[in-house]
């Protein structure tokens, strides 16, 4: 799958989609899939704030349990109960129907110093985790 | 005597395929200076025999009693059934079930052990075994801790002491902070919880029956900690009161964590036990520990497999809610038995009789003018006071009697002892403790 | 396959009860708490017995056959163990029974040649299991330094550490800084030099490390430790491959800890009772868990003093019964015996790494220890190590350790042990070869194994997403 350049990306494989003043959040293609199948997610409670670079919830496979960040800091608006029924939304269209949360961003200029999807690309292709 | 098969005709075969000419050599990559010079000073080589009589000549040298201690270790019946079954070397002699194809047996044991372990304790899940009851307990406060996220603990002093040191110990290295909680009239001080409980609370914990053998009121206790959103965590450490005595889960607890050595397991000078962590399903991922689940091959036939693990240390590493790696399976399978085995009718029995045997104890000493500090309802333990303490004591070790002198947990109740009966107490062996101790009063 | 509650019939007993012999009382337990019923089985003795024996055909010991698991060293578990451990004054005595001199005596004998065989000042019996004595080990160590009052927070792991080495330095609250190894799969030196500070408190680490590898430079890892104030903790998992050959004691080595169902024979019952001795030097010893066991002329005692103890780690005194066993079995095999174990563990697993090495990817092809790692790198037609540990139990083997350690992608960690004959390991070898062979002629069989197991491969997936942990006793 390629990545979208329409967002950017956290080292943390996280990627941000700007509409408006919220941030749509999710994991790339490549985090899903050195997961493998997804069999849990935890997600945050709609309304908490968090900063930038915090944890913002798990997601767990057979093989592993991950973290996830926030890439940009504000409030989170919404979560998607979809992705918690049904994890395996996010393996399969993980750029799409597989966002995590939305967050009422604080400040945009975050945003700015996270990577590109051509950056984001050559970063995966030189880490052999 | 020894178990290596390979002779030296082997051996001088397999140094040769390697290409190098002694045993010595394959050390090379040891620097010298550490390589030792002089055999272990281990005594010689036995053979079987030597080896049966020496190790029956220090057996010799404990004596086993007419034992009314219980205290987190309780001498029950164990049908033979039990231990036949835990000395198939396919159960005994096998590793962790990471292989569930050639482990469905053990698999399948464990899974019915869960379903055990929470009907009885009332709870949703548990899991496939902690160490025992008093480092689940200790393990039970980081999963608190996670769980609500706040990390002060009240801990009942009615807890078994030898548990709230291991909660200590884990507690301190931890970061969590403790407070204890007094007891009156033998069971938890209600008005000391709502005293001491706050937002910051994660847990009250309290042990039932307790220490005291005393049944404490969880209903009321778990309303307290509910209405302030922090957790009960049940600790037991006699299961065979399960039978009797209300579920923690019926009376609200959330977490439950305990001893099930009183299932199939001999008393073993205090191990191998058997830890419980069981657990309402919304705390599911937080349980440390092997958890077995129920799932389908590649054919749709059902069978088991070890789930969850990437919680577990071999997965998740320096994030895993615990490092426990092993567990206690052959005990857990020895519980499972023996559940089977008494089955609904034989538990409620041995309960029956556990308390049965401990309420007359209790009164004929009364009768005979014995105090007991404490008059809550109890289960099959409870405290009396001795009048003449030193002489009693005397007296009972004479007669080959063991009870347990409080002293050293429980500095104010140092003319205390704590009794025991189990459906092992036969009445006769009762009638002589009374006796004794009629005698001394 | 029914499981036990689906056997049930009401009515039906395992067992009898005696009579209650003394007067009947009621109203003992107050109605609130008073419980009616519960949803145990019921079952006769026979089903009880038929159920559990079928069960235990449906599993695999090492009284089955070859269980070449590394890291785990699945030794042959004599029998005299298990009799010896049945003894009735042994298996019958409550802990708080103060007529405890034979298994006192047996545990301070098993303290004082576990710190012989390991150049230790002394030991803990205390910890459950080997995760456990690590715990007991990381509270040990921060004791000291609380005891110094100087802070520090973190614990320095190899990459190739075992994981229960960064899960525990979590449980005593320490920062886990993980280094990697070097091209020989061992500590790199300048990495630990980096990394090692004042705030470090302890490397942990395994020698023999998880690819089997004895760490040549040791004593200069040791001595970089020391240097800034560190203690080194050793991970005493793979024991078997230097019995009475080295000490890690000598090493510089502060605390350890063994595993008694690893080198010691007991057995693993299916993922436990273990136990964890943990080893200690002079200046840690004040910190061991109480109780301690003295010996006064000859009689024993148990000191609780607390002094500077880092408290209990668990009720009682540890796995009493697991600990006859260990004993019994060093008494049997005596010095000359456990240096014979590490010479013909180490013998077995260099002979299996040179019949192999020709036709499996081999990572680090020098001289080993006790296991050795192998790999699927160059497997023909995409067979992975998952496929080949499928395929062995067709051939009634218990496949090696897989995809451990994590330095080595798609890693075989084979440990043979020294109970094995010469022909065994051949069988396995041959076998290993032949599956090799199906890898590249016909790799369903392999991609598709086991095929002849009660079960096929099973889906975890499903397991975890939607985990069924119990039966429902009220259908």
């Amino acid at each position: 799958m390629e990545n979208p350049t329409d967002r950017k990306y956290s080292k943390e494989h996280e990627w941000a989609k700007l509409e408006g003043d919220i941030v749509v959040c999710g994991i790339t293609d490549f985090a899903q899939s050195q997961l493998t199948d997804i069999v849990f997610v935890e997600l945050p409670e709609k309304g908490k704030q968090i900063e930038k670079g915090k944890q913002a919830g798990v997601v767990e496979s057979v093989k592993s349990v991950s973290d996830i960040f926030v890439p940009v800091g504000g409030e989170i608006v919404e979560v998607n109960e979809e992705i918690v029924n049904n994890p395996d939304i996010i393996n399969k269209t993980p750029f799409n129907e597989g966002w995590m949360f939305k967050i009422k961003v604080k400040d945009k200029a975050e945003l700015d110093s996270l990577m590109s999807a051509e950056e984001y690309t050559n970063m995966t292709k030189e880490d052999k985790h | 005597m020894n178990f290596i098969p390979n002779t030296k005709e082997d051996k001088e075969l397999m140094l040769k395929e390697i290409g190098i000419s002694n045993v010595d050599e394959l050390f090379r990559d040891i620097p010298e200076e550490l390589i030792l010079k002089d055999q272990l000073k281990i005594p010689k080589p036995m053979s079987e025999l030597e080896l049966k009589k020496h190790l029956e000549n220090i057996a010799g040298k404990n004596k086993l009693q007419k034992n009314f201690i219980g205290a987190g270790a309780y001498n029950h019946f164990i049908p033979s059934v039990v231990p036949h079954i835990i000395s198939r070397s396919e159960f005994y002699t096998a590793y962790t079930p990471y292989q569930p194809e050639i482990s469905q047996g053990i698999l399948q044991a464990i899974y019915e052990y869960q379903t055990m372990i929470c009907e009885l304790t009332g709870m949703d899940m548990t899991n496939a075994s902690m160490y025992d009851g008093a480092s689940a307990l200790a393990e039970t406060c980081i999963m608190a801790a996670n769980i609500t996220r706040r990390n002060q603990i009240l801990l009942s002093k009615t807890i078994h002491p030898e548990y709230i040191e291991t909660v200590k110990t884990y507690a301190h290295f931890h970061n969590i902070e403790l407070i204890e909680v007094d007891f009156e009239n033998g069971t938890t001080d209600i008005n000391k919880i709502k005293e001491l409980i706050s937002d910051k609370t994660a847990a009250i914990f309290i042990q039932n029956p307790n220490f005291f053998g005393c049944i404490e009121d969880l209903k009321t206790i778990s309303n307290l900690a509910h209405e302030k959103k922090a957790l009960l965590v049940t600790c037991v450490t006699e299961p065979a009161s399960l039978a009797l005595i209300k579920s923690p889960g019926e009376l609200g607890a959330d977490i439950v964590a305990g001893e099930g050595q009183s299932f199939g397991n001999p008393l073993n000078f205090g191990g191998p036990y058997l830890g419980i962590i069981a657990a309402k399903k919304e705390y599911m991922r937080y349980v440390p520990g092997r958890l077995v689940g129920l799932t389908k091959d590649t054919n749709g036939k059902e069978g088991f497999v070890l789930t969850l693990q990437a919680r577990e240390q071999h997965i998740r590493r320096e994030k895993a809610s615990s490092n426990i790696c092993s567990n206690q399976a052959l005990c857990a399978l020895a519980a499972t038995v023996h559940l089977a085995t008494l089955g609904k009718q034989g538990l409620k029995q041995v309960s029956e009789l556990c308390l049965q045997k401990s309420h007359y104890l209790h009164n004929q000493l009364k009768e005979n003018g014995c105090q007991t500090p404490f008059t809550q309802p109890f289960f099959n333990e409870f405290v009396i006071r001795l009048d003449n303490f030193e002489k009693t004591i005397g007296e009972l070790e004479r007669n080959n009697i063991s009870v347990l002198k409080l002293e050293k947990f429980y500095p104010e109740l140092k003319d205390s002892i704590l009794i025991c009966t189990t459906e092992l107490n036969s009445r006769e062996d009762i009638d002589e403790l009374i006796e004794v101790i009629k005698k001394c009063n | 396959m029914q499981l036990i509650f689906e056997k049930s019939k009401p009515g039906r007993l395992g067992t009898t009860l005696p009579e209650l012999d003394t007067p009947k009382q009621d109203n003992l337990i107050p109605e609130e708490f008073l419980r009616k019923d519960n949803n145990l089985p019921e079952l006769s003795e026979v089903d009880i017995v038929r159920h559990f024996t079928n069960l235990s055909k449906k599993n695999f010991g090492v009284d089955n056959g070859f269980y070449p698991l590394g890291s785990c060293t699945m030794k042959y578990n004599p029998k005299v163990n298990e009799d010896t451990a049945k003894l009735q004054n042994f298996t019958n005595i409550h802990p708080y029974n103060p007529n405890n001199q034979g298994s006192l005596q047996l545990m301070f004998e098993l303290e004082r040649m576990l710190s012989e065989i390991t150049g230790m000042a002394q030991f803990t019996l205390q910890p459950a299991a080997g995760a456990h004595g690590e715990l007991t080990g990381l509270m040990i160590i921060k004791k000291y330094f609380e005891d110094k009052e100087e802070k520090r927070t973190k614990i320095i792991v190899p990459d190739s550490s075992h994981g229960t080495n960064p899960a525990t330095a979590s449980m005593a609250n320490y920062e886990t800084i993980t280094i990697k190894s070097n091209e020989k799969g061992m500590v790199n030196l300048e990495e630990l030099k980096e990394h090692m500070t004042k705030d470090v408190a302890a490397l942990m680490l395994t020698n023999p490390n998880t690819l089997g590898l004895f760490e040549e430079n040791i004593l200069e890892i040791t001595k970089i430790v020391h240097d800034k104030g560190g203690l080194v903790y050793c991970d005493g998992a793979n024991m078997n491959a230097i019995l009475g050959i080295t000490k890690p004691g000598d090493m510089g080595i502060d605390v350890i800890h063994l595993n008694l169902h690893k080198s010691f024979s007991t057995p693993h019952g299916c993922g436990g009772p273990g136990s964890g001795p943990v080893g200690v030097s002079e200046q840690l010893a004040k910190f061991l868990p109480t109780p301690i066991i003295e010996k006064d002329n000859n009689n024993y005692t148990l000191n609780y003093k607390k002094g500077s103890s880092i408290g209990r780690i668990k009720a009682f005194y540890g796995n009493f019964n697991v600990m006859i066993k260990a004993y019994t079995y060093i008494r049997a095999i005596g010095a000359s015996g456990l240096k014979e174990v590490a010479q013909i563990a180490v013998l077995n697993a260099n002979y299996m790494k040179e019949k192999l090495k020709p036709h499996f990817h081999l990572p680090y092809d020098i001289l080993c220890k006790h296991e050795f790692v192998l790999s699927d790198k160059d497997m023909p037609n995409h067979v992975t190590t998952g496929d080949i540990a499928k395929r062995l139990l067709d051939y009634n083997f218990h496949p090696p350790t897989v995809y451990f350690p994590l330095i080595v992608p798609g890693a075989i960690m084979i440990e043979p042990t020294e109970t094995e004959p010469k022909e065994m390991l051949d069988k396995f070898i041959e076998t290993l070869i032949k599956i090799k062979e199906e890898a590249k002629n016909s790799p369903d069989l392999v991609k598709n194994a086991p095929q002849t197991t009660p079960v096929t491969r099973l889906d975890a997936v499903a397991a975890a997403r939607n985990p069924e942990l119990r039966y429902n006793c009220n259908i």
